[in-house]
């Protein structure tokens, strides 16, 4: 008997922007030139955003911070694709995407310096905590697309990780469920291709993440990470598809964590100066940057305005931030259950 | 009252809950079509349809994820996991998210899920599909634990965990699905959590029990009678909150105290209990606490030494003529 050939994939990578800043006019996403302002306006908020969080950590003004940069096409391309009404179930490394979608900055800092109250969302804002844990917010994530479902609530759920995640069980048991109830779920996972010092082929030996969908019986597709356009584009469709009932859609953006892993780390010790150059050069501002100078719409002197726009509004975060008292001992037991036990009763009247 | 199983009760529970609040949903491994390893989702497809109860892939850590997801997202799901045994894949969810998340999310959400598991020893299942795992789960603050004993409090219990806000682990007996007793009709009937039961009043020896422990306890009881015996069995009902006000009224009462448990001895949950006496009530104490609990071994295949490491009904008797001849 012959053999049969029982599948044949294929898997795509999308590119819009190139690194000269020429987009391909086939793809560029219909965006007006105030929507593509407001995004370099947002990727230069996250990237000072982030330079500010690492500063007052070495300040000792928070705690422990995980850095951003290079991957704010890949979070504020992403979130700009999601309404307010969508639910997000992030990691810990996407703070562009709470800055998309309108997340206090004060708030963030507060949590990064290390006080939980700060991850009470505002009312309007579907997004869940910060899930330090790796990879185990994806199964919850499909739980809410579940019910989403379930209550004929037409949203997205999106859910973020990193290349690290996907070598753990919960993203494979979460990939696998989606598939098989059709979930309204975008998995974006953000592939910086470093988990603290484990290099991408340290954890797979696959030519790419996006083509572990397939094996779930979905779509998975390969994005430029540092493109805003290929992000933007990829994830509207995705969620489009979604809340449409077409099912999931897993989206690797092809990145690169140009910074350490956290504040408490140095990857200096393990990856090479020529490498982070590199990517350096594909920074996926300074591409942005390039668009919009050949649209006559950027000029370094624009480009400075608005950085000095966005610093201002990150200074009345901080200002924020650090007005606001921290806990008292007698908010331990608060949120611990809705009704404390006997124990917990007489542990928190001691207090 | 109808005289029903500890299995229909349970599975009474479910069915008036789900017809009651059209947001519980059942989520596990062969609940659907083939209505639970144990039969106790038995109907429930029928009357309520696959978006209501659903099978879920092998991934018991995704089936607590995803009960902990929707939860949070508005709907009340109880999970069930076949046995108790195959939490322990789920630990991660149960034990970092699960118990929690509404603490980390500054309180913003509750976390109105159940997690059913069977368990417990006595089937000869070996090692690894035996096992007892209360303990565990008392351990962690922000998730409530439930062991019913009886038809009419597994049935009341479930009921208040499914309306409960916090997250709750339902931990049910193997060998208890096939008990009978009476169990009230009324949809509205719920037990409280944090109320134990007198199963059984006495004089000379308080007897602490839950899940299929106070079963054994209250026989106990009943054959110390013959012997001029009289004790109080106390079936806790719900371990997390314990119940120590009637464990502590009843010590002080009896001045002797046995804590009956079928799970490992070394930090079992005995040992918290007897803590708790001893804070509570020392001075009244004629006698040590004595614990009666699980042989400290995995549990062994062979149905003839299974025996010794699980308390037995004799031993239990054993156990409470020897409290009463200690010479304090």
């Amino acid at each position: 008997m012959p053999e049969l050939l029982l599948a044949d994939f294929q898997i795509k990578r999308l590119e819009v922007l190139n690194e000269k800043g020429e987009a391909d006019p086939e793809l560029l996403p219909p965006l007006s030139d105030a929507e593509i302002w407001r995004i370099y306006e947002l990727m230069l908020l996250a990237r000072i955003f982030d330079e500010r969080a690492v500063a007052l950590q070495r300040e000792g003004r928070i705690g422990t911070y995980p850095p951003i940069r290079g991957q704010e096409a890949a979070q504020v391309g992403s979130a700009f694709a999601l309404t307010e009404k969508d639910w997000l179930f992030p990691s810990f490394r996407e703070m562009g995407a709470h800055l998309t979608l309108g997340y206090p900055i004060s708030q963030l800092l507060q949590y990064w310096g290390g006080d939980e109250r700060a991850q009470k969302v505002p009312p309007h804002l579907n997004i869940f905590p910060f899930c330090v844990a790796v990879g185990s917010q994806i199964p919850q994530a499909a739980g809410a697309a579940l019910a989403a479902r379930y209550r004929r609530d037409p949203v997205a759920v999106v859910t973020y990780f990193g290349d690290g995640a996907t070598s753990k069980g919960d993203f494979h048991e979460g990939m696998n469920l989606a598939g098989v109830f059709n979930l309204p779920l975008v998995f974006i996972c953000q592939n910086n291709q470093w988990a603290i010092s484990i290099p991408l082929k340290g954890q797979t030996a696959s030519a790419s993440l996006a083509q572990k969908a397939i094996a779930y019986g979905f779509e998975g597709v390969q994005v430029d990470g540092n493109d805003v356009f290929a992000v933007y584009r990829a994830t509207r469709q995705a969620v489009e598809k979604a809340r449409s009932g077409g099912g999931p859609t897993f989206i690797e953006c092809l990145t690169y964590r140009m910074a350490d892993h956290t504040t408490a780390d140095d990857a200096g010790r393990y990856r090479s100066a020529e490498e982070v150059a590199y990517w350096g050069e594909r920074d996926p501002i300074l591409r942005l940057e390039r668009f919009l100078e050949g649209r006559g719409l950027w000029s370094p002197q624009k480009g400075e305005e608005a950085a000095a726009k966005v610093a201002t509004i990150v200074d009345d975060g901080v200002r924020e931030m650090e007005s606001q008292p921290p806990p008292a001992a007698a908010d331990l037991f608060e949120g611990v259950l809705a009704t404390l036990t006997p124990r917990q009763a007489g542990q928190r009247k001691v207090r | 009252m109808a005289e029903m199983t500890y299995r229909d009760a349970i599975n009474l529970a479910l069915k008036e809950e789900m017809r009651r609040d059209k947001t519980v949903v059942v989520y596990g491994e062969d609940v659907a079509l083939y209505e639970g390893a144990f039969k106790v989702t038995r109907g429930l497809l029928s009357e309520f349809g696959e978006l209501r109860v659903r099978d879920c892939p092998i991934s018991e850590n995704t089936i607590v994820g995803v009960a902990v997801g929707a939860a949070m997202a508005g709907i009340r799901p109880v999970a069930e996991l076949m046995t108790v045994n195959f939490a322990l894949l789920a630990m991660d969810q149960i034990v970092n998210h699960m118990a929690k998340v509404r603490y980390m999310f500054g309180g913003q959400t509750k976390v109105p899920m159940v997690v059913r598991m069977p368990g417990g020893g006595g089937s000869q299942l070996g090692a690894q599909h035996s096992q007892s795992l209360e303990s565990y789960f008392m351990h962690c603050p922000g998730m409530l634990v439930a062991y019913p004993a009886t038809p009419a409090d597994a049935k009341g219990l479930l009921k208040t965990s499914i309306r409960e806000d916090n997250p709750v682990i339902f931990l049910e007996h193997e060998l208890l699905y096939n008990s009978k007793g009476e169990v009230p009709e009324d949809p509205e009937y719920l037990v409280p959590f944090g109320k134990a039961s007198v199963m059984r009043e006495g004089e000379q020896v308080t007897l602490v029990g839950y899940g299929r422990m106070a079963i054994l306890a209250l026989q106990a009881a009943q054959q110390l009678e013959k012997d001029g015996i009289s004790c109080e069995v106390i079936d806790l009902r719900t371990l997390v909150p314990l119940d120590m006000e009637m464990v502590l009224a009843s010590v002080r009462k009896t001045g002797r105290v046995a804590v009956i448990e079928e799970c490992w001895k070394s930090a079992g949950l005995g040992g918290d209990i007897a803590s708790r006496i001893y804070e509570g009530c020392f001075d009244t104490l004629l006698a040590p606490v004595h614990r009666i609990s699980g042989l400290d071994v995995p549990m062994p295949y062979s149905r003839k030494i299974e025996k010794l490491c699980i308390p037995q009904l004799e031993g239990i008797v054993q156990g409470v003529h020897d409290l009463l001849n200690e010479p304090y």
